[in-house]
């Protein structure tokens, strides 16, 4: 059922983008958007870098913050700390890259920080809940048979938390690629340049030599997340096989 | 061998402090299966946890073997402990076969040894290796999981199992077929077994002693037939049930009560062989049997008396015969529904093995309490 709803989106996805290039081609478009071919180059880079620094560090601490927040040690504050963490996600990203901003300055570094926060509250989330939400008797089977916590973790709350956590790391990779052309607005650049500077003098070009590869980037990611987490959770608790 | 002395242990509550097991003694023979047997919240889990640790004693000794466990880490401890819950407990996230290669593998076997015994258990369950072996938990009946369950437990050949109402989650259907499967296996392996249950069929059928708790404490350690025939106290006997004496007829098979002196005559003899036989077994019942010695009908002596011809001629249908190894509750089940006071019993290969009368049923039944009378 599911896979069979993605695909019919997947679908549609292909639709809307042949009919966006056929309507870009005809309307000589494309011309323009290729004058803007170095831009694009140096931009989706500058972009790449951006989503990829700031995705990857917040996987690196979102996930161990998750489950150093679900341990039985941390049980006395770990509600505490998700209750601010969901007021966090209730702050718009652009108001977080503005933050950011007021503390971190101009450039690369408020920029990265902005995105990192603002994908991180899903991963901890994510990971904090699915692996409070493994059964109990699953941890007292793997004590009683001799596991070690470390085993436990691992071979166990891991592996049945890990579809949970796989879609908040997915949420949180959507998020930081819809809010990264908004970098440019604090001087991180990025594909948001061309964007900006396009609606700015209404060329349309422009505006387009930024926007397709920001969806196209956007859609790659949330495919390659489809599928890491279609074959990397273990069949056996995959509602996807 | 398991020993428990004087083992305590109290939950301390902001409000309240609870006493969960109150200075509980029991000794399980090795190869033995004692069932802890009581209603909820007397401590039967508390008892049983603390045996591996999942719940700390807060007094008294643990002996395994004749080794006090409190020199073993609880790792280790665990390890050399089989333990299967009601909940079952598989990863779901694991096949079959890795379910069961879990502590075999932590104990440092090599991948091959681990992964033939994983296909032996589960022969010995009767599911086919080849299906079984790399299907996932959510691919199982709740029957078939209960089953891994328990060999899971038996991977590593623990000397010793603790099992908390591991037939509770099951259909009474499934459930008695699982039990019968699970003592056959256990007549083979010879484990020690502590088996928590609630369910006093169960625990009449599964133990070899049954202890039964009320609020911590032991209130009665006996063999089945004991606590069924002499319940300690009025507790006992009102948990064990009014009926607890018919309960007792699961408890002897008909073997034990079968008169084999019962005369037999062919079908070609003649009446005057009949009676001959009944002379001298000093029986009123005459059992005609075939060439094979399956019995095929009975004649009385009063019938034979001054009698001609053929025995085929006065022989009556058996109403039901029954097997040797068969209850007395089957037995009595089969006598009250054809309205008989006696029935015929065969052995594995149908043949004729005696008669269990319904006299012979009630003395059996009853000398327990003529003993104790006595004393
Ligand atoms: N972790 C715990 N904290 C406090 N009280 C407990 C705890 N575990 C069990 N108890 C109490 O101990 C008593 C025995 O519980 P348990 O051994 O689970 O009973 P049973 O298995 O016979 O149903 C109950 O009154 C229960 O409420
Ligand atoms: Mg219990």
């Amino acid at each position: 059922m599911v896979r069979q709803a993605t695909g019919i989106g997947r679908n549609v996805q292909l639709l809307v983008m042949f009919g966006l290039g056929i309507w870009v081609c005809s309307s000589g478009l494309l011309g323009q958007i290729a004058d803007n071919w170095d831009d694009i180059v140096y931009l989706s880079k500058q972009h790449m870098v951006l989503v990829g620094a700031s995705g990857a560090a917040a996987i690196l601490l979102g996930i161990p913050a998750g489950i150093w927040l679900s341990r039985p040690a941390m049980e006395r504050y770990a509600e505490t700390v998700m209750q601010v963490f969901n007021i966090g996600t209730t702050i718009p990203t652009l108001a977080v890259i503005a933050l950011s901003m007021t503390i971190l300055g101009i450039g690369f570094a408020p920029a990265f920080f902005g995105l990192f926060v603002a994908s991180l509250l899903p991963i901890v989330r994510n990971t904090y809940t699915g692996l409070l939400a493994v059964p109990p008797h699953l941890k007292e089977a793997a004590t009683g048979m001799g596991m070690t916590p470390r085993q436990i973790l691992f071979r166990v709350e891991l592996p049945n938390a890990l579809y949970v956590i796989f879609s908040g790391v997915r949420t949180a990779l959507a998020i930081n690629v819809g809010t990264t052309p908004l970098a440019f607005l604090i001087g991180g650049g990025g594909l948001g340049e061309l964007i900006f500077t396009g609606i700015d003098l209404m060329d349309t070009g422009m505006l387009l030599a930024g926007a397709i590869p920001t969806a196209a980037l956007a859609v790659m990611v949330d495919f390659m997340m489809g599928q890491a987490q279609l074959r990397l959770v273990p069949k056996g608790v995959n509602p996807l096989r | 061998m398991i020993q428990l002395e004087n083992l305590t242990k109290t939950f301390t509550l902001p409000s309240t402090t609870i006493v969960a097991a109150d200075k509980v003694n029991m000794t399980v023979p090795s190869g033995e299966i004692c069932v802890l047997l009581g209603p909820s919240g007397c401590g039967k889990t508390t008892a049983l946890k603390m045996i591996n640790r999942l719940i700390p004693p807060t007094s008294g000794r643990i002996l395994i073997n004749g080794e006090d466990t409190s020199g073993l880490n609880d790792i280790e401890l665990r390890r050399q402990i089989g333990y299967v819950i009601q909940q079952i407990g598989l990863f779901p996230n694991m096949t079959v076969e890795q379910n069961i290669c879990v502590v075999p593998k932590m104990l440092g076997w090599d991948i091959k040894r681990a992964k033939a015994r994983a296909a032996e258990l589960i022969d010995l369950v009767g599911l086919d290796p080849r299906q079984f072996l790399h299907r996932y938990p959510k691919e199982l009946s709740g029957g078939q999981q209960q089953r891994i369950g328990v060999i899971r437990a038996l991977a590593a050949d623990p000397p010793v199992m603790l099992m908390d109402e591991p037939f509770g989650a099951i259909d009474p259907i499934n459930r008695e077929i699982i039990q019968d499967e699970f003592l056959k296996m256990q007549a083979e392996l010879k484990k020690t077994i502590m088996f928590v249950s609630h369910d006093i069929d169960e625990a009449v059928k599964m133990g070899d002693k049954i202890a039964i708790f009320r609020a911590g404490k032991i209130e009665q350690f006996d063999a089945p037939d004991k606590i069924l025939a002499h319940p300690a106290n009025p507790f006992v006997a009102d948990f064990v049930g009014a009926d607890r004496t018919l309960k007792r007829l699961r408890l002897v098979t008909a073997e034990e009560v079968t008169d084999r002196n019962c005369p037999v005559v062919s079908r070609r003899a003649t009446p005057q062989e009949a009676r001959n036989a009944a002379r001298s077994s000093d029986s009123r019942i005459i059992v005609v049997i075939d060439a094979d010695h399956r019995p095929v009908g009975y004649v009385t002596a009063e019938e034979m008396e001054g009698a001609d011809g053929s025995i085929t001629d006065f022989a009556h249908a058996l109403p039901a015969t029954v097997p040797v190894r068969a209850d007395l509750r089957a037995v009595v089940s089969e006598m009250f529904a054809n309205d008989v006071m006696w029935l015929a019993c065969t052995d594995d290969k149908g043949r004729f093995a005696g008669i269990v009368t319904q006299p012979a049923v009630t003395a059996a039944l009853g000398e327990t309490y003529k003993r104790s009378e006595m004393n």
